[in-house]
């Protein structure tokens, strides 16, 4: 065991144990609900049939049922689907790139971001599959022979390559959080006593025991998985923003897309792993785990992620002006004072100016600052997919065919729809699901636990004092 | 009558994971055989110290990585350019090589899907980690807090195993019966 500098602030507060980890992780799963979680959950809940409904009504009637028109083809759909998948990036960043980099901080962050990540991309998947017009043909996607109605696809389309892309991250995101899961489903089957909760936990955790063979692949294949996913999470958000960039709409063909939308991706996500974050650690009583150090991390990312994008932003209207292209130009003067700049300016201030109050050690270390923040940066975020697309679309080479854009309230219930079944996955996720990674929270326990590190440095102290 | 050898089942638990990694060291430095730990989460350096070699599972992994660029390679080479050309914006589809740039994003994401995948899935196998398996761990304590050292046994090692394991603050030696070997014919 390798002993973690004093300086380091501790990642688990209090003089916990392992089996008061245990007890802590599985308090959720044994315990009854709250009051708060019912109330939660059927607000989700009835937000996610409405949901439904409005998709069952695209479905039957086409999208014709949407604000979109003949300039804006794309408007809430796709920039829904990229607000999605984009916050759908943090918890694959956390889970993998954080472990390449071996930080400790992401042990107690990274099951919940996972999940995150999953339920996102299946929100991102419902207007993918729905922006199609007639989903049930959307099978001519995958390459099947063309007797089945179609030629081959189009492998020289990026909208192919996002059908590659965002499939193989769903499932291998899936895969990757159901191998960490295994263990803690093994300590949960071990301890529960009620006998359905005894018979769901021993099928869920496939007869994991735990032996020192197991660990030891399990430890090799979260690294291999982390290792794949590090350079698919960079290329699933790189292949979003070709759907944009290798198209010839002015404001959307530039080479800064690829960056400027990864980076924006780990922004947004980061914010929304926030948030939930707050909401868990506070109805849990996770506060041990979830430290304000770790807020105080995942706010720095924010901070570089923000700037990133901010420096984008300025880059593409630098870029814009000194192209000399007429076209290019104009897309940036519209989105800045068109008829919906003040969409941009929306984005410019959630996106720009708000994660720059982290700077101050105040607000980035408080609870209050950062809840209200994260929320900030997520519609932010949905306005820059939304200027992005939008506006840019309403007024491009033909004068003639410019337009205007209202969404239809169609398109909001859907939206309203995924945020529902996003919240219900994960209130449910939380409620019978470990929401700690337990066994990886128990490896840092000696080194990062507070009461371990006191005791490590007093014997230091000791240890020199008595020579 | 064919006779073989009698085996201890002994259950060596500890609280804590330095004395039984000061135990495994012991008890191998001895010649005895561990034939399992149970632990509630990865130990660094167990393996090698209770013997276990290194595994494979990153070498199938790269296989089967480049079985998924072999197959998306195949697949958009059969497609775009061997069975169906088709005119795209002018953009090349008379060789593989001219086309192959579009071609990158597809393969390695077919890549990244069979390494992963495969990987996951001979993990799982291997393990056979499978939906109904039971339980593996002989005492359910040791997926909580205990760490539990698994030793089968002739009589004379167990007895040495035991005062062993008791040097080192086991917190309880638990023999579970015996397990009958029969002698090859």
């Amino acid at each position: 065991m390798h002993a973690e500098s004093e300086i380091r602030e501790p990642l688990i507060l209090g003089t916990k144990t392992y089996r008061q980890i245990t007890d802590d992780i599985i308090a959720p799963i044994e315990g009854k609900a709250s009051k708060g979680w019912y109330v939660l959950l059927t607000i989700f809940a009835l937000t996610f049939l409405w949901g439904i409904g409005c998709l069952a009504y695209t479905i039957g009637v086409g999208i014709g049922a949407w604000g979109s028109n003949n300039s804006a083809d794309w408007a809430w759909d796709i920039t829904n689907f990229v607000w999605w998948i984009g916050i759908g990036h943090a918890g694959t960043l956390i889970s993998a790139v954080l472990l390449l980099f071996r930080q400790k901080w992401r042990m107690a962050i990274n099951r919940s971001a996972e999940a995150m990540t999953i339920f996102a991309v299946m929100c991102a998947a419902i207007f993918v599959t729905l922006h199609t017009g007639r989903p049930w043909l959307d099978y001519m996607l995958f390459p099947l022979p063309n007797q089945f109605g179609s030629l081959w696809p189009n492998f020289n389309s990026p909208l192919l390559w996002d059908v590659f892309a965002v499939s193989t991250y769903f499932t291998v995101s899936l895969v990757f959080w159901y191998i960490g899961l295994i263990p803690d489903f093994g300590m949960i089957r071990d301890r529960v006593i009620k006998p359905w909760q005894k018979k769901m936990y021993g099928l869920l955790s496939f007869g994991w025991g735990g032996s020192a063979r197991h660990w030891s692949r399990f430890e090799e294949v979260s690294l291999v998985l982390a290792g794949l996913s590090t350079p698919l999470v960079f290329s699933v958000h790189s292949i979003v923003s070709f759907d944009f960039a290798t198209s010839i709409v002015p404001g959307w063909h530039t080479t800064i897309f690829p960056p400027y939308f990864v980076s924006g991706a780990v922004f947004s996500g980061f914010a929304m792993v926030l948030t939930l974050m707050l909401v868990v650690r506070k109805i849990y009583k996770l506060e041990a785990y979830l430290t304000i150090k770790h807020i105080e991390y995942m706010n720095i990312v924010i901070i570089v992620t923000g700037s990133i994008v901010g420096v984008a932003y300025l880059t593409e209207l630098f870029m814009a002006w000194y192209s000399g292209v007429e076209w290019e130009q104009y897309a940036f003067l519209n989105r800045a004072t068109g008829p919906l700049s003040w969409s941009y300016w929306c984005m410019m201030t959630c996106n720009v100016v708000s994660p720059q109050l982290f700077w101050f050690k105040k607000i980035r270390t408080s609870i209050l600052a950062t809840f209200v923040l994260s929320i900030v940066v997520n519609i932010g975020m949905w306005f820059e997919r939304f200027v992005i697309i939008v506006p840019t679309l309403l007024r491009t080479f033909l004068p003639s065919s410019w337009n205007t854009y209202t969404p239809s309230f169609i398109d909001i219930g859907i939206f309203i729809g995924t945020i529902g079944m996003f919240g219900t996955f994960f209130l449910l996720f939380s409620r019978f699901f470990p929401v700690i990674a337990q066994a990886e929270l128990k490896t840092i326990l000696k080194q990062s636990g507070e009461s371990q590190k006191k005791a490590a440095a007093n014997h230091k102290h000791e240890h020199i004092s008595a020579h | 009558m064919a006779t073989g050898t009698t085996k201890q089942i002994i259950h060596g638990v500890f609280g804590d994971e330095e004395p039984m990694v000061a135990a495994c060291k012991k008890l191998r430095a001895s010649g005895i055989r561990i034939k399992e730990v149970y632990t509630p989460f990865p130990v660094h350096g167990l393996d090698s110290i209770i013997g276990i070699p290194r595994t494979r599972l990153a070498i199938c992994a790269f296989i089967y990585g480049i079985t998924g660029t072999g197959l998306a390679t195949l697949m958009m080479w059969y497609m775009m350019i061997h069975d169906w050309h088709s005119d795209i914006g002018g953009k090349p589809t008379w060789a593989y090589y001219f086309a192959v740039p579009a071609f990158i994003p597809i393969t390695f994401e077919s890549t990244v899907f069979c390494a992963a995948h495969g990987m996951a899935l001979t993990y799982l196998l291997r393990c056979w980690l499978v939906p109904g398996a039971k339980a593996k761990n002989p005492d359910p304590r040791s997926t909580d807090d205990k760490f539990l050292v698994y030793l089968e046994l002739n009589d004379e090692q167990a007895k040495k195993a035991e005062a062993i394991l008791k040097e080192h603050s086991v917190e309880e030696v638990n023999h579970k019966g015996t397990l009958h070997i029969p002698a090859p014919y």
